[in-house]
């Protein structure tokens, strides 16, 4: 590492070489008002023209996001003509900017709103003519509005960095210029996967998941039995909205507070993985002993989903046929449940609060209903679940540790937890089919092999009494493609596959709380690396701690089976549980 | 709802079109940047880039079909739809303007009835607003199929769009 000799303000300091300015003051204890950069270099335009410095060697101003230190230069942040530079090209931004702030869903986590008030930029400085503006509002997932767009790419090197499809770009020139999908389509008719990782990184209120709230009242309103039922990797995050440490677990608040929302009962999506388990293990038992189509791979993630239909239309026979958690518990909850309470399910209202935006499109699938009944009747995200609890005055930090309601599917086991991570859904399978095959428990219980907490592929081969099981784990489209052109090839050489839409898996689903070191002060410069590791802990510890840690010795799930079900993939369980896929075009007329 | 449609991969163009796009694609693989050369080629080729071929580059480029949609909206030189037989160019750079070239492109889209980036509805004339074309000294200039007419006015319009409808005719 080669250090330069600079100076900012004054003071002399040593720095890396090949820093920008705005890296390089960070190390130095200075936090450079700035907009567009984001995640050391993911997105780096300089086009938003807010972090401008003084530096010498340059001539005027500099963009500090972009541009390197070298030997000798002195930077000065403060000096009225970059502070003041700074402020108008805020200025100029906002007067390009739809500014209804009280409306928008951001408010509270707008970058734009924050470097207005740092810059002191004022309100109508520059008065003129506004860009065209358009509005999608059509896609189940995700809302686009360009009306709030600043241009920084954020969204377009994230939707290439994690799936490689780069489903958003800038199409036009000089003021015309816009974001959005090949010829301004709406997400609906491109392939965009409505995974919401450009809704994750989206600085305003350009990009925003289609919030449900309005649908949740309005059942509640009528007076519906209305049942909430939370994902793991919920409680991994929430705390985040209410300024817990990243990586703070808090089912018990989380609990206590959607029960004081007025939700009749307060069920864990858990028991729906547990659900899962039984019936995807069964599945890829009969698949490896009664040779059917392999590798298997999961179908939980419902980015995934959109992804195979879309790119693999040939390769769709792998998917497991069984409905992610969710679904699958909310077809329990409209059949078994509400025969148990005497409840016509056409009153019965079900709730998911999930990580992911993509599960809102899920649910809206023609597949995902029972006999005309959804299984699912609205979805709202991390952070939508977190809005519900503030504008109520619920003061989540005082709330006590509360229970799930416990009634015919309140137990849940440690395998069903560890879902929100990748890798999770193959460790939980694998303790069940281990079980299966062997008749007796896995000793160590966790299979270290399969565990991480971000994208890229992990594989491992399972010795299972003489049964050799070749697994492989891959979160993020861009590493899933690798494995599905190997099946496609022929060349795939594993028997079951966990692919998870959002790289890291559900912990870092496009639903979950955003994660901006701007307005994480206490957390580590780094926090961006370190923050699904952080989720991921806290869900492990869960597994941890958990009596029961395998679905198959959860005794509501036996029960459920017992008194219902029958046995796994048995023709109700397939009637509730299970689904087709279809492939699809992306760019359809 | 969202049924599928049982359809994936390119459905829409024809076999030798493919054909020929593949090869046009082939041409630049050693680029590390090939996608100017390739849609420049292709503009050339068949007159406009339309979405179907810009899923096909995609596909065989790797390059998302956004961006290429955003490169080909960019520069002036691409088009999404089919240019007419004979387009016309009118130059609105600086000198061409201050001489009127604004009333003479007002003219060429009265009489075709077209606004500058349309084509007319026989598919015979596109009309087309240029940046400076480097003809300052004949200011106003305007170009046909690359034939320059210079300093045009608006008198002149009524017979150059004539002279291109006879010989349509006599065809």
């Amino acid at each position: 590492m080669t250090l330069v000799n600079i100076k900012i303000e004054g003071v002399p300091y040593q720095v890396e070489e090949g820093l920008t300015i705005l890296e390089a003051a960070k190390a130095c204890g200075y936090e450079i008002p700035s907009l567009c950069a984001f995640n050391h270099g993911e997105c780096n335009q300089g086009s938003c023209r807010v972090c401008l410095v003084e530096a010498t060697g340059a001539r005027g101003l500099v963009a500090s996001c972009v541009y390197p230190v070298n030997e000798g230069m002195e930077v000065r942040i403060s000096t009225p003509k970059a502070t003041e530079a700074r402020r108008r090209s805020v200025e100029l931004l906002l007067s390009n900017h739809n500014q209804n702030c009280q409306q928008c869903d951001k408010n509270g986590k707008c970058e734009l709103l924050h470097v207005a008030t740092l810059t002191g930029a004022r309100e109508g400085a520059f008065a003129g003519v506004h860009s065209d503006t358009y509005l999608d509002e059509l896609a189940p997932g995700l809302i686009r509005d360009t009306s709030k767009c600043i241009l920084c790419g954020r969204c377009i090197a994230r939707c290439s960095n994690a799936h490689g499809m780069g489903i958003l770009g800038f199409e036009n020139r000089g003021f015309r210029t816009f974001v959005s999908p090949a010829e301004n389509r709406g997400f609906n008719d491109s392939p965009c996967i409505q995974c919401g990782q450009c809704v994750n990184v989206c600085p305003t209120g350009a990009l925003m998941e289609h919030s449900e709230i309005d649908k949740v009242d309005a059942a509640l309103k009528a007076g519906k039995h209305v049942v909430i039922q939370a994902a793991p990797a919920v409680r991994a995050a929430l705390g985040e909205e209410f300024g817990y440490p990243v990586g703070t677990p808090v089912t018990g608040k989380m609990i206590a507070a959607m029960r004081r929302l007025g939700f009749e009962r307060v069920y864990d999506v858990n028991f729906g993985a547990d659900l899962t388990i039984m019936e995807e293990g069964t599945e890829l038992l009969h698949r490896l002993t009664e040779g059917g189509v392999l590798p298997m791979i999961t179908s939980c993630s419902p980015g995934w989903i959109n992804y195979a239909e879309y790119n693999y239309g040939d390769l769709l026979d792998h998917l497991s046929s069984c409905k992610s958690p969710h679904q699958m518990q909310g077809a329990i909850i409209k059949s078994y449940w509400a025969e148990q309470k005497g409840y016509d399910p056409k009153d019965v209202f079900v709730v998911s609060v999930m990580p992911c935006v993509a599960k809102k499109f899920e649910r809206q699938r023609e597949q995902m209903n029972v006999n005309g009944i959804d299984d699912v009747d609205a979805v709202i995200t991390t952070r939508e679940l977190a809005r519900m609890i503030k504008r109520s005055g619920i003061i989540f930090n005082r709330l006590p540790d509360e229970d799930w309601d416990g009634d015919i599917m309140g137990d849940y086991t440690g395998a069903a937890v560890i879902f929100g991570v990748t890798g999770g859904v193959m460790e939980a399978a694998l303790r069940t089919v281990y079980f299966k095959l062997t008749g007796s428990e896995y000793g160590r219980v966790a299979f270290e092999e399969v565990r991480g907490h971000d994208a890229g592929i992990r594989e491992a081969s399972i010795d299972i009494n003489g049964t050799v099981v070749n697994v492989a784990i891959a979160s993020g489209m861009k590493s899933a493609k690798i494995l599905l052109d190997e099946i496609r090839e022929g060349k795939s050489k594993y028997h079951f596959i966990e692919i998870m839409g959002c790289p890291g898996g559900c912990i870092n689903g496009g639903g979950q709380p955003y994660v901006r070191p701007v307005f994480l002060p206490n957390e580590d410069d780094n926090i961006l690396d370190t923050y699904k590791e952080k989720r991921a802990k806290a869900l492990y510890s869960e597994d941890e701690r958990q009596v029961v840690r395998q679905s198959h010795n959860n005794p509501q799930i036996a029960e459920l089976y017992e008194k219902f079900l029958g046995e796994p993939n048995s023709h109700k369980a397939h009637e509730l549980l299970h689904t087709t896929y279809a492939a699809r075009e992306g760019f359809n007329d | 709802m969202y049924k599928g449609k049982g359809v994936f991969g390119m459905v829409k163009l024809s076999a030798s079109s493919v054909e020929k796009i593949n090869e046009i694609c082939d041409r630049y693989v050693d680029e590390p940047t090939p996608l100017m050369m390739i849609l420049s080629d292709i503009q050339n080729e068949y007159g406009y880039i339309p979405l179907e071929v810009q899923e096909l580059v995609s596909k065989k480029t790797g390059i998302s079909v956004a961006e290429i949609y955003g490169v080909v909206t960019f520069y002036s030189f691409f088009s999404l739809t089919p240019k007419g037989k004979y387009v016309i160019g009118c130059c609105l750079g600086t000198a061409c303007y201050v001489k009127g070239a604004q009333q003479v492109i007002d003219k060429f889209s009265e009489i075709l009835k077209i606004k500058p980036g349309e084509t007319s509805s026989d598919g015979l004339f596109t009309l087309d607003a240029l940046r400076c074309i480097g003809a300052c000294g004949i200011a106003p200039a305007v170009s046909i199929n690359g034939t320059v007419y210079p300093k045009m006015s608006v008198d002149k319009v009524p017979a150059i769009i004539n002279e291109y409808k006879a010989k349509e005719a006599a065809a």
